[in-house]
This record gives structure tokens, sequence and C-alpha cells, in this order.
């Protein structure tokens, strides 16, 4: 069962410059929360700091509460918060002398599963899930790589979902992709959302009218608007949204 | 700094094209409550041609709006905009309808000397003229307050029709030889009460632009 995560006046720092000015938010489970907002404004820090990875560059800070659920992401140990919130780039970035197999087996081995069988099943699934199983099935000992751009972004999604994490980010997951392969990675975003609670930062506006349940609009650090999707795109409550979505500003 | 010039430009090229096809539409029902008063088939006739022009013009609004909805994926106000414009739009093809509906029962009447004075007919004339007039500046203007007084306007063209149909029916029961002429004037408050309708219409689609709101005028 995916779980809820609940922020509170969370805020990010860059050295001395204060990028995330608290936040709260609460992304429901099984849903897809897109966060959109123009460039600079806080948005991949946010969900940076979902998973803690924001903490891991040079000089950087955060403050306030993330709960999966009911357990503190900030007093778990970061590994294990990474495990249980996979991620996905803007750009698709297999292990590039792995096999097919083997980057989304990794995963696995690193949490201890060295059985084989447990391994193929796990390899399996993660790739039907992902809508790659069909694809790849006859040259999963074929190097990652010798996929095109929309597979790799899908095989990436697989194995991010192969340790079974409860929550999936994804940093602008179709930017770099045609628009078959982003219409195809965006039905498995409708897809996994049963399973998974999903974060999805945005440009494309129409991408986050098409996938999510809800959209946040981020600002200048802070949520200016958070709203079913529905009502983001056609009634805005706030001039700022409205003038970011309509292309306005931004 | 302003962005998206071109769909702004877009967007005034639909609200002039409405306001345009607005003045058209008046035009046509003025005409045909004219040639009623003076029983001129002529110009009756001449509504009844100049309706394809106003078929036309909801042709190329709906074609810029789904140009617009195609090229440039508008949200928010800007896709109230294009979906209220055209609506409408085939809101004031139907009140031209209308004008063409009572230019035709004008012709029919082929200059019959009327049964009654014209009291009613000309006053509901024109209070729809005002009706459309209000409409379309309540579109222009983003006017709430004038989208929301169409609805006190159109009780008051209820009101006449509903008093102007009284008094032809009493006029048909006690004069069978006017029965025809009198149910062809009872159409024609019928067609205005019609245009009144869709006015009222345009104003729920003004309300809906500014609030994102869907409301009941009528």
């Amino acid at each position: 069962m995916s779980q809820p995560i609940s922020v509170h006046n969370l805020k990010a720092w860059y050295g001395t410059q204060l990028t995330l000015k608290s936040v709260d938010m609460e992304l429901p489970a099984s849903q897809v929360t897109a966060i959109i907002g123009p460039s600079g404004c806080g948005k991949s820090t946010f969900i940076r700091c979902l998973n803690r990875l924001h903490e891991t560059l040079p000089g950087a800070r955060v403050e306030g509460d993330v709960h999966l659920g009911t357990q503190d992401l900030y007093k778990v140990d970061p590994v294990d918060v990474r495990r249980m919130i996979g991620m996905v780039f803007q750009k698709p970035n297999p292990f590039p002398t792995l096999s097919i197999f083997d980057n989304i087996a990794l995963g696995l081995r690193l949490g201890g599963v060295h059985n084989r069988g447990q391994l193929r099943e796990a390899v399996e699934r993660s790739l039907q899930m992902a809508a790659l199983w069909g694809e790849v099935k006859d040259r999963l000992s074929e190097p990652a790589t010798s996929l095109s751009g929309g597979q790799q972004q899908r095989l990436c999604i697989a194995r991010a979902i192969a340790v079974q994490p409860e929550v999936l980010l994804m940093d602008e997951p179709a930017s770099a992709l045609d628009p078959v392969s982003t219409l195809r990675v965006e039905e498995l975003v409708e897809q996994l959302k049963d399973t998974y609670t999903i974060v999805i930062v945005t440009h494309n506006m129409q991408q986050a009218a098409r996938v999510a349940d809800e959209t946040a609009f981020f600002l200048n650090g802070e949520v200016v608007e958070f709203a079913d999707t529905t009502t983001i795109f056609t009634n805005p409550t706030d001039k700022r949204t409205e003038d970011y979505i309509t292309g306005r500003f931004g | 700094m302003q962005q998206r010039q071109n769909f702004d430009i877009s967007l005034r090229e639909l609200k002039l094209q409405l306001l345009h096809m607005g003045g058209d539409v008046q035009e046509s029902i003025r005409k045909a409550i004219e040639a009623l008063k003076i029983g001129d088939m002529v110009m009756a006739g001449q509504v009844v041609h100049d309706d394809i022009h106003i078929n036309q013009q909801e042709h190329e609004i709906e074609n810029l709006c789904i140009r617009l909805i195609a090229t440039q994926q508008p949200v928010a106000t800007d896709l109230r905009k294009i979906v209220a414009g055209m609506q409408i739009a085939t809101d004031l093809e139907r009140m031209g309808d209308n004008a063409v509906d009572i230019a035709k029962t004008v012709t029919r009447l082929q200059g019959q000397t009327l049964i009654k004075p014209l009291v009613d007919i000309p006053q509901m004339a024109t209070i729809v003229d005002t009706m459309i007039s209000n409409a379309l500046n309540a579109y222009v203007e983003n006017s709430l307050d004038l989208a929301e007084d169409l609805a006190i306007q159109d009780d008051e063209v209820d009101h006449l029709y509903r008093r102007m149909m009284e008094e032809l029916f009493s006029i048909g029961k006690d004069r069978p030889d006017v029965a025809h002429q009198a149910m062809s004037l009872a159409f024609i408050g019928r067609y205005l009460e019609r245009i009144g309708d869709h006015a009222t219409n345009v104003g729920e689609g003004v309300i809906f632009i500014i609030t994102g709101k869907r409301s009941d005028l009528n």
C-alpha cells in the first residue's frame, strides 16, 4: 500500500540562499501530484527534500518535517529513505556498463537479494509494470544503452520500482523524450499510481493537466496554489497561477 | 514583458468578430420588425437572404476557436473565453434564425392589414435589442452586472409575451376569420421571446468567462 506524504514548514537552503520558504503540503497516497512553476522556483529542490537528496549537496541544508505515513523521514537512515522513495530523473540514466537485467537487479542485490530465481521474477515484474517487458524480454543481457531514449527512461522507472518503494518521484521524466515516448511514460504514470504515491515535476502544462490528480504551483520557493488539477487548469484562484499557466510569465 | 502577444491578438480578433456578428444579428431583427410594421415583403426577403452572412460568421468564429484550441492549448480564463465564444456565436446564429422566422412570417402575411395596432411586439423588440447590446457589452467589458441584469430584462420580455398571447387568444376566439393572423403574430412574439432567451445565454457565457461558474439567467 502506498502512503501519503505530509510536509510541514519545510525550508531548504543552498548555502545562505533560502530556496524553499516554509512549504506545507499533504500529498495523497495513490495519486499523482504535479509540481509546476518557472525555473528556479524550488520545485526540484522540493522533491529532492522528500527523498533527502538535497542534503547531499555541499552547503545544502533542510529544516522542517517530512512524514511518509507516520514515519518521520528525517529520522530514518537516508539510504532507507531512498529505498522507500524512488526517483526518476530528467535524462534517462541507466548504468552504462550494465545489461538491461543487471540495471534492474542491482538495487535488489544491494538490498541483499541474491537468489537467481527471485531476481528474475522481480526483474520481469518491474519491466512488466514499466510496460517494457514485451520489448526487451529477448535481450535482457544486452547493454541498457542499446535501448532508445524512451525505453531507457522506462528502464529507469522499472529500476526505481524494482525495490518496491512506496513513493515515486519524477523530475521532468519526459522532457528529453519524443512525443510518442512521452505519452507512453504518461500512460505508465497513470497505471502506476494505484500502487505508488507519485510526485512529478514538469514544465509541460499539458502533461500536468493530463496525468496529475492534484497540482501545486510553486513560485519563489513558496506554494502559491495547491488544488485538484481540474481547478488549477480551468479556474485557478490566484492570479499568479493564472498568469503562469496561461503563459503570461515564466 | 508581455508574452503570448499573437495569442492575445487572436483573442481580441475573436471578440471583434463576435461584436460584428452581434451587430449584424441586431440589424436583421430590426429589419424584420420594421418589415412587419410597414408590411414590406422586400425588406423581409432581404433579412432571409442576409442570414447566410450570419451563418458564415458563425463558422468563421468556430474555425478561429478550433484553431486557437489546437495551436495554443488554452487553459483557465483563456479556455473559457474560447469555449464561451463558440457558445455565444451559436446563440447569435440562432437569434439570426429567429429574425429569419419573423421575416418569413411577415412574407406569409402578404401585407394584410393588421388586426390590431402593434404595441407589445415593438416593445419586446426594443427590449431584446437592448438585451443583445447589453450582452455584447457585458462580454466586451467583462461586466458581471450587465450580464446579470439580462435576467430582469428577460422577465420583462416574458411578461409582455404572456400578455400578448392572452390578447391574441381572445381576439382569435371572438373572430375566427382573423385567427390565422393572430397565430402568426403569436409566433412572432414567440420568436422574440426566444431571442431574449438566447441573449440570456450569452450573459451566462460572460458570467462563466469571468467567474468560471455556471449560472441560469433564464
